[in-house]
C-alpha cells in the first residue's frame, strides 16, 4: 500500500502539546465537579454541585445572559463585519485609513479597553453623558443600570471585536472571483442584489469562522465584562464564566468545575449542531 | 599549564557560591494598596540594616476578590512567596490554615501582640498562624465636619436621628450619603458595620449564626442592615453616580464638605491624606447608630495579618523578621511612616498624642467598657462571598432588603458546607 | 473613483473619527495630564503636557519592571506564535486532506479547545511535574495549547480553498510529504498566516489571565501585569494608569503597522489568483 502524502505524524507535535497541557487537566476537572473540593481534599458528593448551581437564582440568571449576549454580539460583530468589508473594498476616499482605524481596537488589551470605557462611561462625569447632555439628552447609566449594563459591555465588545470580523470578511471577499459579479452585471443584477446572490452566498466561510469564533467567544466571554462591572451591578450583567470564576475566587472548587462542564454544555449544544449545519452547506457548495 | 588558572577559577566560583548562600533571599507577596508597601518598605529597609545578610523580594498583587483567588492558588499550589498579607478572621480561615499555613504559636514576638487579636489568626487546631499588620480599623460613618456646622447638626446616637440629619443636608442641597458601588466591597459597611447593634439586641447571634440557628432574613436585628441600605437608596440621598463612584471619590465627597456622610472603614482617612491633605480634620467619625442611643458603640475590624506558608524554606529568617514586625519598634515605625488611623494591637504601642479630628473620634469608643465589638467575620468563621454583589444590588434599588437577606442566607450556607461545619 | 465613492468615504470617514478615534484621543490626553486634572476623567484639553515626566514615571516604575515585562511578553508571544502556525498548518493540511475515522476525533479535540475553559489547578499540577510552572517556556506552551484550535479551524477553512491538483503535482514530481508541506502549501497560505500572526500575537501579547495563573514570580512580569501598578483596590493614578495603556498597546501596533501592507497584498494576490 502506498504511503499517504498526508501522514499522521504532521499531527503529533500540536497534539503532544495540547494533550498534556489541555486534555489531561480538563479530564481531571471532570472529577473534580462531582466533589466538593478544597485544593487539599475532595470528598465526593455526587451531583450535589449541580443542583447548587441550578437552585441559586442568580446563577441561572447568568445562564440565561451568557446566551443573550453571545448571540447579540456574535450577531452584531458578523453584520456589522460584513457591511464594513463590503464598504471598505468598494475603493471609497481614505480606504486604507479606515480599514486602520477599524482595525485599532482590536490591538488595545481587553483590560485597557475595559478600564477606557468604564470612564467614558462613568453615569455624570463620563464622555458619553457630558456629549449627550451637550445636545440636551439624558444619558443613563451605562454600566450602573442594572437592564442595561450588559448590554453596554455588548456594545464596547462590538467597538472591540468588529475590527477582526472585518479582517476575515476583507480575506474572504478577496478570494471571490470578480467574473462572478461581472457576470451579474451582465445579468443586469443591482448592487443589492448583487450583494445578496453573489457576495453573502460565496463569502460563507468567512461568515462560518466569524459566526463560530464570535459565538464561542461570547459565550465564554470573560475578560471584558470582568474588567467592565464584573458582573454587576449586582447580579445583572453575570455571565456563566464570570460566575465560574467567582465560585473560584469564593474557594467553592467543585461548584466552579460543575459551572465549567455546565458552560462546555451549553457551548456544544449550541456549536455543534451549527457547525454540523455549516459543514453540510459547505459539501454542498 | 592549563589546569592551575582553571582550578582556581574553579576554586573561586566555589567560593563566591559559599559566599551567596549566606545571604538569604525572602520572597514576599503584597497587595497593591499604598499603605501596605510602605509599612512593609519602611519594615524591611530597617531590618535589613540590622541583618545585612537577608534581601527581600517583594512581589504585589492585587487586592479584592482578584488577589484572594491569586493568594489560594498559590498557596494551594505550593508556590506561595516566604511572606503574604492576608485578611484575618473568617477569610483567613478560608485558606484552609492548618495544613496551608506556617505555625507562629511559639513565636517570640507573639507576647507582644494583644491578648484579644490572637483568636482571629488562630486555625481550627488551635495553633496561631499570623501576627498583626497594621491598626485596628473601626466601621461607622464619616461625616463632613463643615456640614454639621453649617446646619448646626449633631452626631446621632440612633438611627432615627440620622436619617433625620440626612435629611436636612438633602434640603440644604448637599448629597447626604455618599455610596461608591464602583469599588463594590464599599458597600457592605451599612450590613458589616451593624454588627454591634445586631448583638445588642441579640447578644448570641455569632454563636447561632455560626450553629446555623439564626439566620439574616428570619432576624429583624440583623435585616437591619439590609433595610438601612434600602432605605437611603429610596429616600434620595445617595450622590447621583453612586453606581460608579469610587472608594476615594466618596472620602473625597465628604471630605470637601460635598457630601454629609459616608460609611467607611477608618483606614479611609489615609485616602484624604494623600489626595485631600488641606481636609483632614474636616471630617469626623461616628460609629453607626442602631435603635437605642443608650447602646451605642463601634464595629472593629481587626487588621490584616502577615503570614508565612506551611514549608517555606526560610522560614527561619521570617520567623525572626515576624518577631521584629511584631515589637513596639517595628510598629512605631509603621506608624510613623503612614500616621496614626487607628490602634495598633501591639503591647506598648501608643498612638501620639496628636491625631486627627476623624481619629479623635474613634477613640472614645474604645476607652468606653463595651464600647467596642469585633466584625461578625472575626467572631464567627462564616462569611458569605458574594456579600458585596448583593449589598450594591440591595443598595442600588435592584433586590429587595428582605430578598437581599436570603440571598445571603443562602451564600452563607454554601461557604458553611464548604469549611464542613457541623450542623450545616 | 466617482463622486459617490468619495463622499461615502468621507461620511464613513467623520463617523470613524468619532466612533473609533475619540477613545484613543481621550487615552491620550489623560496620559499626559497631571494627577489632579486626570482624575476628573473628563475629555478635555491637558492643562499641562507631562508627555515625558510621566513616561519616565510609568517606565521606571519598581525598578524598570515595564522593561523587563516588555522582554518576557516578547519572547513568549514569538515563541508561540511560531509553534501556532507551524503546528496549526500541519493539523489543518491533514484534517483537511485526508478523510478518515480518526479526522473526527481530530476535529473533536479542535472543538473542545474551542469550547471549553481551561481548568487552571489541574493545568497547574501538570505543569508542576513536567517542570514547566513559572517557566517561559511553560507559558509558551500553554498559549500554544489554547490557541491550537483556531489556528487549526483557520487553516483548515482556508486550505479547502487549495486545489488538491497542486499537491498531486508535486507528489508526481517525488516530493516528499514534509517537502509538499513546506515547500508547495505553507507558502499559499501566507495570507492566513499574516492573518494568524497579527491576530495571536496581539492575543498573546494582551493576554492577563494565563500569566497570572502561570507565570508567578516579580521576575516573570508580563506586560498586562503592570497595569497593576496604579491602580489599587483604593486609589488609581488615571494619568499613569492611561500612559501604561497607552505604552502597552505600543508592540501590537507595531506588528500590525509591519504586517499591514502584507495583508492587503496577501489578499490582493489570493483575489487575482481567484
Amino acid at each position: 500500500m502506498q504511503r499517504s502524502p498526508y501522514p499522521y505524524w504532521f499531527v503529533l507535535p500540536a497534539a503532544v502539546v495540547f494533550v498534556t497541557l489541555f486534555l489531561v487537566p480538563t479530564v481531571a476537572s471532570l472529577w473534580f465537579s462531582l466533589t466538593r473540593w478544597d485544593l487539599y481534599t475532595a470528598s465526593f458528593i455526587g451531583l450535589d454541585n449541580f443542583r447548587q448551581f441550578f437552585s441559586e437564582q442568580n446563577l441561572t440568571l447568568g445562564l440565561g445572559n451568557t446566551v443573550i449576549y453571545a448571540v447579540l454580539t456574535s450577531a452584531t460583530k458578523t453584520v456589522c463585519g460584513l457591511l464594513l468589508a463590503v464598504l471598505l473594498t468598494s475603493g471609497i476616499w481614505g480606504q486604507s485609513f479606515l480599514r486602520t482605524v477599524v482595525f485599532f481596537p482590536v490591538l488595545v488589551s481587553t483590560i485597557g479597553v475595559g478600564i477606557t470605557f468604564t470612564v467614558l462611561m462613568h453615569p455624570t462625569k463620563g464622555l458619553f453623558n457630558v456629549g449627550l447632555a451637550a445636545i440636551g439628552l439624558h444619558g443613563p447609566g451605562w454600566l450602573t443600570d442594572a437592564s442595561l449594563a450588559l448590554y453596554s459591555v455588548a456594545l464596547v465588545d462590538l467597538w472591540k471585536g468588529v475590527g477582526l470580523a472585518t479582517l476575515i470578511y476583507i480575506a474572504g471577499l478577496a478570494a471571490i472571483s470578480p467574473d462572478y459579479y461581472e457576470a451579474a452585471r451582465i445579468d443586469g443584477a443591482t448592487r443589492v442584489q448583487q450583494f445578496w446572490r453573489v457576495t453573502v452566498p460565496l463569502v460563507q466561510p468567512a461568515t462560518v469562522t466569524v459566526i463560530t469564533l464570535s459565538l464561542i467567544g461570547g459565550l465564554r466571554s470573560f475578560d471584558l465584562i470582568w474588567a467592565m462591572t464584573k458582573g454587576g451591578p449586582g447580579f445583572s450583567s453575570d455571565v456563566l464564566a464570570s460566575v465560574i470564576y467567582k465560585q473560584y475566587q469564593a474557594g467553592f472548587y467543585g461548584l466552579s468545575t460543575a459551572g465549567n462542564v455546565i458552560l462546555f454544555a451549553l457551548i456544544a449544544t449550541i456549536i455543534l449542531p451549527l457547525t454540523w449545519w455549516f459543514n453540510r452547506k459547505e459539501v454542498d457548495l | 599549564m592549563k589546569f592551575i588558572p582553571s582550578a582556581a577559577l574553579l576554586a573561586a566560583i566555589t567560593l563566591t557560591a559559599g559566599l551567596a548562600q549566606a545571604e538569604t533571599t525572602v520572597s514576599v507577596l503584597l497587595d497593591n494598596n499604598a499603605e501596605v508597601l510602605a509599612a512593609f518598605d519602611a519594615l524591611s529597609k530597617a531590618y535589613m540594616a540590622k541583618h545585612p545578610d537577608v534581601k527581600f523580594d517583594v512581589e504585589q498583587r492585587p487586592g479584592g476578590a482578584d488577589g484572594d483567588n491569586l493568594v489560594k492558588t498559590r498557596l494551594s499550589t505550593g508556590e506561595m512567596a516566604d511572606i503574604f498579607d492576608y485578611n484575618s478572621g473568617s477569610l483567613f480561615q478560608a485558606l484552609k490554615p492548618e495544613v496551608s499555613l506556617a505555625d507562629l504559636t511559639d513565636l517570640p514576638g507573639q507576647a507582644n501582640v494583644i491578648d484579644s487579636f490572637k483568636p482571629v489568626v488562630t486555625s481550627v487546631d488551635g495553633k496561631v498562624r499570623g501576627i498583626p499588620f497594621g491598626p485596628a480599623m473601626g466601621g461607622g460613618i464619616y461625616y463632613s465636619k463643615k456640614i454639621y456646622a453649617d446646619l448646626g447638626l449633631t452626631v446621632p446616637t440612633t438611627w432615627a436621628e440620622f436619617m433625620a440629619n440626612n435629611e436636612k443636608i438633602k434640603a440644604a442641597g448637599k448629597v447626604a450619603v455618599a455610596q461608591t458601588y464602583g469599588d463594590t466591597w464599599s458597600s457592605q459597611l451599612f450590613v458589616l458595620a451593624d454588627f454591634y447593634n445586631v448583638a445588642q439586641a441579640s447578644p448570641t447571634f455569632a454563636a447561632d449564626y455560626t450553629g446555623n440557628k439564626a439566620k439574616y432574613a428570619t432576624s429583624p436585628a440583623a435585616m437591619a442592615g439590609f433595610q438601612h441600605l434600602e432605605d437611603v437608596f429610596k429616600a434620595g440621598y445617595l450622590n447621583p453616580d453612586f453606581g460608579a463612584a469610587k472608594f476615594d471619590d466618596g472620602m473625597k465627597m465628604v471630605a470637601t464638605g460635598e457630601a454629609g456622610h459616608y460609611p467607611m472603614l477608618t483606614f479611609g482617612l489615609g485616602s484624604v491624606k494623600q489626595n485631600e491633605p488641606d481636609n483632614v480634620n474636616d471630617v469626623g467619625f461616628f460609629a453607626q447608630p442602631g435603635d437605642d442611643a443608650a447602646h451605642n458603640g463601634l464595629t472593629v475590624w481587626m487588621p490584616t495579618s502577615l503570614y508565612a506558608p506551611a514549608g517555606s524554606k526560610n522560614l527561619d529568617v521570617v520567623k525572626d523578621f515576624f518577631n521584629y514586625v511584631a515589637s513596639k519598634e517595628g510598629c512605631e515605625l509603621m506608624e510613623a511612616t503612614n500616621g496614626a488611623t487607628g490602634p495598633y494591637l501591639i503591647k506598648g504601642c501608643a498612638l501620639p498624642k496628636d491625631v486627627p479630628a476623624s481619629v479623635a473620634d474613634m477613640l472614645p469608643y474604645f476607652q468606653k467598657d463595651g464600647g467596642t465589638l469585633p466584625a461578625l467575620e472575626f467572631l464567627s468563621p462564616i462569611k458569605g462571598p458574594n456579600l458585596e454583589q448583593i449589598t450594591v444590588a440591595v443598595g442600588s434599588g435592584i433586590t429587595s432588603a428582605a430578598d437581599g437577606a436570603k440571598q445571603y442566607d443562602q451564600d452563607v450556607e454554601k461557604q458553611a458546607k464548604q469549611l464542613g461545619l457541623p450542623n450545616w | 473613483m466617482t463622486r459617490r465613492q468619495y463622499w461615502t468615504g468621507i461620511i464613513a470617514t467623520v463617523l470613524a473619527l468619532v466612533i473609533f478615534v475619540v477613545p484613543f484621543v481621550f487615552i491620550a490626553f489623560t496620559a499626559v495630564k497631571d494627577k489632579a486634572q486626570a482624575s476628573h476623567l473628563d475629555f478635555t484639553w491637558p492643562l499641562q503636557f507631562l508627555f515625558w515626566q510621566n513616561l519616565v514615571d510609568v517606565v521606571s516604575t519598581r525598578n524598570y519592571m515595564l522593561l523587563l515585562a516588555y522582554f518576557n511578553s516578547s519572547i513568549i508571544t514569538v515563541g508561540a506564535v511560531a509553534m501556532l502556525i507551524l503546528f496549526g498548518a500541519m493539523v489543518g493540511y491533514v484534517l483537511q486532506r485526508r478523510q478518515s475515522r480518526w479526522n473526527k476525533v481530530i476535529f473533536g479535540c479542535v472543538l473542545a479547545g474551542l469550547i471549553i475553559p481551561p481548568a487552571v489547578v489541574p493545568t497547574i499540577w501538570v505543569m508542576q511535574g513536567l517542570g514547566l510552572f513559572k517557566t517561559i517556556w511553560g507559558m509558551v506552551f500553554i498559549q500554544v495549547a489554547y490557541g491550537l484550535a483556531f489556528s487549526v479551524l483557520l487553516y483548515r477553512s482556508f486550505i479547502a480553498t487549495i486545489p488538491r491538483d497542486l499537491d498531486e503535482a508535486a507528489r508526481i514530481d517525488g516530493a516528499r510529504p514534509l517537502q509538499i508541506f513546506l515547500r508547495v502549501i505553507l507558502p499559499l497560505l501566507k495570507p492566513v498566516t499574516v492573518t494568524l500572526i497579527v491576530v495571536q500575537s496581539i492575543a498573546i501579547f494582551n493576554d492577563f489571565t494565563n500569566p497570572l495563573y502561570y507565570l508567578p514570580g516579580k521576575e516573570n512580569v508580563t506586560v498586562q501585569l503592570t497595569l497593576f501598578n496604579f491602580q489599587s483596590q483604593f486609589s488609581t493614578q488615571f494619568n499613569l494608569l492611561f500612559m501604561n495603556i497607552l505604552l502597552v498597546t505600543i508592540p501590537p501596533l507595531i506588528v500590525f503597522i509591519f504586517f499591514n501592507r502584507q495583508i492587503v497584498a496577501g489578499m490582493t494576490a489570493g483575489a487575482v489568483k481567484g
